[in-house]
């Protein structure tokens, strides 16, 4: 067997999801068809995010391409992260922010001092792995943030009764909010090595790079990932929840709130 | 000119115009005493009374305290000048001395806010006790303490005795005789009518949004109670 994985290979690895395919059909899931379509679908895109990016990353094609790449990403990351909490006003916007700030912080230590070489071989790759998990942790932010103050009406409101400007009266909220967020990313990170091998340093391998050069280069990219999710989480969080305040320091409606309006 | 009102809602109107909570409402709550607001459920009235502390703001329509348009007081000085207790005790985490200094961070000596307790008919051993494990009457005596170390000038009290049994629903509307004795009126919310019998100087009565009735307790209840 080659390097390459090869259409045969791929055809190969089907045989698992014929597996699949026969589980939700014989466990009556009625899942056989979503399966397919995301099958497919993921075939379709990663090809042509593939050729996309064998023309993007090629060494003549000029840098700025790869950039372009970039922004694109952070911006369909906003668009995302948006679309899944609609509740939280202006939340575009905030994304954007935060999703700029991770890629930006992440890009600064990773090119600024000198981890990666400036190309777009390593630009696209390291702002997709930033901004996918930073991404992640964003649209649980925004989506706890909304469930919790929903829920956590009566003790926000208590504190905003007692004269406490919104920023106090949101605060142990936020906190918790921000909590859930970060640890599923800072239990993967504990989990390295152990329970699961993660993908850059597997795929490094699987390309025949030497384990240990592997293993620096998957640490690195952990540690950027994780610096990112918390700078995005905060960011988000924090603006988040000031647009669910009003200027007079009044929480807005929400969905499933339960006040008494006796 | 007689002095201006507690409260004075001006053509109050309160959400979307299909579905109103309260509708262009004119009432004037009195300067002084134990002021019972009443009504069935879903009337109006805890909007009301949200309308007192701007937790609450209306859609249309004008909220007087003493005189002033609250709409332009800072709203952070007027909820504490304005406290409120809300229907379910709602402690926070921590002990009953942590809950105590959210109120009012500059009271850090045991002293002071022993005597809150006191105010609400606690001993001061409950500074120690966790927040989280007291009974439901302990509780919103705990937060009616809270609403004291603000040192407010007003009590709003939103149905402050419906999740309580009735010895310690007994022990609140005492509390609360005792604060209006002392000086402090207090505006409470309810839909019982022996409550609001028992222990109203002053009644607004509140019918789906509008006011039905309102005046001293003699006027309203006619001779007896």
């Amino acid at each position: 067997m080659g390097d390459d994985v090869g259409f045969e290979g791929l055809a190969a690895s089907l045989v698992l999801v014929a597996v699949a395919l026969a589980i939700g059909w014989r466990l009556r899931l009625r899942i056989q068809r979503d399966l397919v379509v995301s099958v497919v679908r993921a075939f379709a895109q990663l090809i042509a995010v593939g050729a996309a990016l064998a023309i993007v990353i090629e060494p003549k094609t000029p840098l700025v391409w790869s950039w372009l790449w970039v922004v694109g990403i952070v911006v369909f990351a906003a668009a995302t992260t948006r679309r899944r909490a609609p509740a939280v006003p202006g939340l575009f916007w905030i994304s954007l922010v935060a999703n700029g700030a991770s890629a930006a912080i992440g890009f600064a230590v990773a090119f600024g001092l000198g981890m990666f070489p400036v190309e777009g071989r390593t630009l696209v790759p390291v702002a997709g792995m930033l901004v996918g998990n930073s991404m992640k942790s964003a649209i649980v932010v925004a989506e706890r943030l909304v469930e919790a103050l929903s829920e956590g009406r009566p003790e926000v409101e208590a504190r905003l009764a007692l004269g406490q400007p919104w920023s106090a009266a949101s605060r142990p909220i936020v906190r918790g909010v921000l909590r859930t967020a970060l640890s599923p990313q800072i239990e993967n990170t504990k989990a390295l090595g152990i329970v699961f091998l993660p993908g850059a340093m597997t795929g490094l391998i699987l390309a025949g790079v030497d384990p240990v050069d592997a293993v620096l280069v998957q640490l690195a990219l952990m540690y950027l990932i994780l610096g990112g999710v918390a700078t995005t989480t905060a960011v988000t969080a924090l603006g988040a929840v000031r647009r669910l305040f009003t200027a007079d320091h009044r929480l807005v409606a929400l969905p499933r709130s339960t006040r008494d309006t006796g | 000119m007689p002095p201006p009102a507690l409260f004075s809602f001006e053509q109050v109107s309160v959400g979307p115009r299909e579905a109103r909570r309260l509708e262009r409402l004119d009432a004037s709550l009195p300067d002084g005493g134990l002021t019972v607001v009443a009504g069935p459920s879903g009337s109006g009235k805890s909007t009301l009374l949200r309308l007192c502390n701007r937790l609450e703001v209306p859609s249309e329509g004008r909220v007087r305290h003493r005189g002033d348009d609250i709409a332009q007081r800072d709203p952070l000085e007027l909820r504490r000048e304005v406290a409120m207790v809300f229907q379910r005790p709602v402690t926070f985490a921590g002990t009953v001395r942590d809950n105590l200094r959210e109120a009012a961070p500059a009271r850090d000596d045991d002293d002071a806010l022993a005597e809150l307790l006191e105010r609400a008919g606690l001993q001061r051993a409950f500074l120690e006790r966790d927040a989280g494990e007291l009974s439901g009457g302990e509780a919103q005596r705990v937060c009616l303490a809270r609403a004291l170390a603000t040192r407010p000038r007003v009590l709003l009290m939103d149905e402050p005795t419906s999740s309580l049994d009735g010895e310690a629903a007994a022990v609140l509307e005492r509390l609360a005789r005792e604060l209006v004795d002392d000086g402090t009126p207090v505006v409470w919310v309810t839909h019982s009518q022996e409550q609001m019998r028992r222990l109203a100087d002053h009644v607004l009565l509140i019918a789906v949004g509008h006011v039905d009735r309102s005046g001293s307790a003699p006027e309203v209840f006619g001779d007896g109670r």
